[in-house]
C-alpha cells in the first residue's frame, strides 16, 4: 500500500545508530568490569529509542519533507492553504490555459482555503468551551464534598473517580445509545408530548459528549487541593470578620489554584485531541482537528501522510506548549493521579 | 440550602452514569427497541458468540493484552531496576523520557507509531498493534515496581554480589522477591490499559485485525446495534472490576 522508500540514508544512519549504541554498551560494560545494574535498562533504552525518540522525530522528519522524500516547507504551507500541495501537483500548462480560458483558481475550487486553520481555532473553541463548562460545573461539585460538614463527600469522589478509568470510547457510545432517534431520550420527549428532536449530529452533541466525558479530570484534582487544604485557615477568616463569600474569594479560590490549574490541563488536552468523540456524535458533521489527522491518515486515498504529520507536529508544540505553562503555574503537580 | 447542594452534586453524578446503567440495561433487553422494554433476555449475548468477527476480535483482545503484559512486565521491570540504581542525570533523563508516552495524547502516540511502520515498511496489523501496545504499557510498569525499589534496602543487592552472587542471581534471588508486589501490579495495568486501549491500536492496525475497541467503534459509526450494548456492557463490567483490583493493590502497598 505504499510506495515510500526508505532512502539509502536513511538504512545508513539507522545501521549507525545502532553500531553507536553497542559500542557505548560494550565500553560501558568493560569499563566497569561486569554488569552494573543501569545494564538492566539497556533493553529499555533501546526499546524507548526506537519506538519513542525515532517516531516522534518520523513526525518532524515526514511534516518536512514532499511523498518523495525532499526537503519542503510545503506541507506548513499547506496547513495555512489547504489547496496549496493540489495546487502545486497541477500541471503549470494546464493551469495557464484554464487561465486563458478565463477561468480563476476559485472557479477550480482551487482557490486559498483555510480549512485547516479553521478547523484548529474550531478545536481550539470547542476545547475552551468544554473546559469552562467543566470547571463551572465541577467547581461547585468539588467544593460540596470537600466540605467537612457533608459526611457523604470522600464516598462520592470515589463515584466520581470510577468514570475516569472507563473506557471513552465506550462511555460516548453510552451518550450516543442514550441521545440516538429511537433512543431514551426522545422517547421521553415524546411522552412528554414535546415531540422527538435531532439530538445527535450537531455541535451542542459533540459539546455534550465532550463534558460528560472529561468532567471527572475537573472534579478530581479540584477536590483534592480542596480537601489537604487546613480548614483551620477559612476559620480564622471567619473568626477575623469575614463573611462567607469574602472567605471562599480570599482564602478558598487563591489556594485551590493549583487544582484548578491541573484540572484545566487535565480537560484542555484530551479535548483539543479527541477524534472520535466529534465522529460519533457529530456523525461526521463536526470536524475537530483530531478528526482532520486521522483523515490525513486513514480515510483519504491519497498520500497525505506528510501534511498529516505536519498538522500532528502543530498539536505537539501546543501540548507542549501548555504543558510547559502548567509546569511554571504549579511545578510540583501530580498530574491528578489516575491510576 | 443544604439540600440544594446534595441535589446538585446527585444531578452531576446522574448526568455521569445514566448513559452506561441504560446502557447495560438495555443489553438484557429481548426486544431490539431502545425505548420500550419487553423483558429480560440473555439473547444479545448469547448473539454476541454467534458472531465470528466479535469472537476473532475478542481472542486477538486478549492475546494482545496478555503478550503485551508479559513483554512490558519484564522489560518495565529490569529497566526499573537498571535506572534506579543510575546516577542522577541519566536517571532524569530516562524518567523524563519515560513521561513522553503517558503525556502525549494518545493520538499523537498512535501516528507517530504508525509512521514507524510506514518509515520501515511493516505491514500494519497484529504485530504492530502488539508492539505499540508494549511501548505504552512499559511507563506504567516502571512506574508500578519503583516505589518498590526505593522501599528497598540500599545495600542487599551489592551485599550479594561481596558474598559471590553474580549479577543475574542477585537479581533472580535478592532484587525480584522483594519487588514481586509491584510487579504484579505493573503486570495487572498492562493488561488492563491493553485491554483499554483505542486510540493507538486505531492508528497501528490494519482494518483486517481488529480488537475490540476498534471494531465497536467501526460498528457504531454505522449506528448502535444491541449486540454492541451487550458488548460494551461486557466491557465496562470487566474493565472496572480489573481497575478496582489495581487500584487497591496499588493503595494496600503504598500504606
Amino acid at each position: 500500500m505504499t510506495d515510500f522508500q526508505v532512502p539509502l540514508w536513511g538504512y545508513v544512519l539507522m545501521g549507525i545508530g545502532f553500531a553507536a549504541f553497542l559500542t557505548l554498551l560494550i565500553l560501558y560494560v568493560r569499563k566497569n568490569r561486569g554488569f552494573k545494574r543501569p545494564i538492566f535498562a539497556s533493553p529499555y533504552v533501546l526499546w524507548i529509542i526506537v519506538f519513542t525518540v525515532i517516531p516522534c522525530l518520523l513526525v518532524a522528519y515526514f511534516s518536512f519533507t514532499d511523498p518523495a522524500g525532499n526537503f519542503t516547507l510545503d506541507n506548513f504551507k499547506n496547513f495555512w492553504d489547504s489547496n496549496y500541495n493540489t495546487r502545486k501537483a497541477m500541471d503549470p500548462e494546464m493551469l495557464s490555459q484554464y487561465e486563458a480560458m478565463g477561468l480563476t483558481l476559485d472557479d477550480l475550487g482551487l482557490g486559498r482555503d483555510s480549512i485547516n486553520i479553521d478547523t484548529l481555532v474550531f478545536s481550539l473553541w470547542m476545547a475552551f468551551l468544554c473546559t469552562a463548562v467543566c470547571l463551572l460545573l465541577g467547581y461547585p461539585a468539588a467544593h460540596i464534598m470537600a466540605d467537612r460538614e457533608f459526611k457523604l463527600g470522600p464516598t462520592l469522589v470515589i463515584l466520581f473517580i470510577v468514570p475516569m478509568w472507563m473506557n471513552f470510547l465506550l462511555r460516548t457510545i453510552a451518550l450516543m445509545s442514550l441521545m440516538e432517534d429511537g433512543g431514551l431520550i426522545n422517547s421521553v420527549l415524546e411522552w412528554l408530548g414535546i415531540g422527538r428532536q435531532k439530538l445527535l449530529n450537531n455541535v451542542p452533541a459533540v459539546q455534550v459528549g465532550m463534558i460528560y466525558n472529561f468532567l471527572p479530570f475537573m472534579v478530581f484534582p479540584i477536590y483534592n487541593v480542596l480537601n489537604k487544604m487546613d480548614y483551620k485557615l477559612s476559620e480564622a477568616a471567619m473568626d477575623l470578620g469575614c463573611d462567607k463569600w469574602h472567605t471562599f474569594y480570599k482564602v478558598t479560590l487563591p489556594l485551590s489554584v493549583p487544582g484548578i490549574v491541573s484540572g484545566i490541563t487535565m480537560v484542555f488536552m484530551p479535548a483539543v485531541t479527541t477524534f472520535y468523540i466529534s465522529r460519533l456524535l457529530g456523525g461526521g458533521k463536526v470536524q475537530l482537528f483530531g478528526d482532520l489527522i486521522e483523515a490525513k491518515f486513514l480515510s483519504t486515498s491519497l498520500n497525505e501522510w506528510n501534511v498529516g504529520s505536519a498538522l500532528s507536529l502543530v498539536m505537539m508544540i501546543l501540548i507542549l506548549l501548555s504543558l510547559g505553562l502548567l509546569n511554571k503555574v504549579d511545578p510540583d503537580s501530580e498530574g491528578g493521579g489516575m491510576v | 440550602m443544604k439540600i440544594i447542594k446534595r441535589f446538585y452534586v446527585g444531578l452531576i453524578l446522574f448526568f455521569l452514569y445514566i448513559p452506561i446503567v441504560v446502557l447495560i440495561v438495555q443489553s438484557f433487553n429481548a426486544g431490539k427497541s431502545r425505548a420500550k422494554w419487553e423483558g429480560f433476555s440473555l439473547h444479545w449475548y448469547e448473539e454476541l458468540f454467534r458472531d465470528p468477527n466479535i469472537v476473532n476480535s475478542l481472542i486477538v483482545t486478549l492475546s494482545i493484552a496478555l503478550l503485551a503484559a508479559l513483554f512490558s512486565t519484564i522489560i518495565g521491570t529490569l529497566a526499573a531496576i537498571g535506572i534506579h540504581a543510575m546516577r542522577k542525570k541519566p536517571q532524569q533523563l530516562m524518567l523524563t523520557l519515560n513521561n513522553i508516552p503517558m503525556t502525549m495524547p494518545d493520538i499523537v502516540t498512535g501516528i507517530s507509531l504508525m509512521l514507524l511502520f510506514i518509515f520501515t515498511q511493516v505491514e500494519r496489523g497484529y504485530f504492530t498493534m502488539l508492539l505499540a501496545h508494549i511501548t505504552f504499557d512499559i511507563p506504567y510498569v516502571i512506574l508500578s515496581v519503583m516505589p518498590k525499589l526505593k522501599q528497598m534496602n540500599k545495600h542487599s543487592y551489592e551485599a550479594a554480589l561481596d558474598l559471590g552472587a553474580t549479577p543475574s542471581y542477585a537479581l533472580t534471588h535478592v532484587i525480584l522477591p522483594e519487588v514481586m508486589p509491584g510487579v504484579i501490579t505493573g503486570a495487572l495495568l498492562a493488561f488492563t490499559l491493553s485491554l483499554d486501549d483505542f486510540t493507538i491500536s486505531y492508528f497501528t492496525t490494519s482494518p483486517l485485525v481488529q480488537n475490540l475497541s476498534t471494531l465497536i467503534y467501526s460498528q457504531a459509526r454505522k449506528g448502535i446495534k444491541p449486540t454492541m450494548n451487550a458488548l460494551s456492557a461486557i466491557m465496562f463490567v470487566a474493565l472496572l472490576a480489573l481497575l478496582l483490583l489495581v487500584n487497591k493493590r496499588s493503595s494496600k502497598q503504598e500504606n
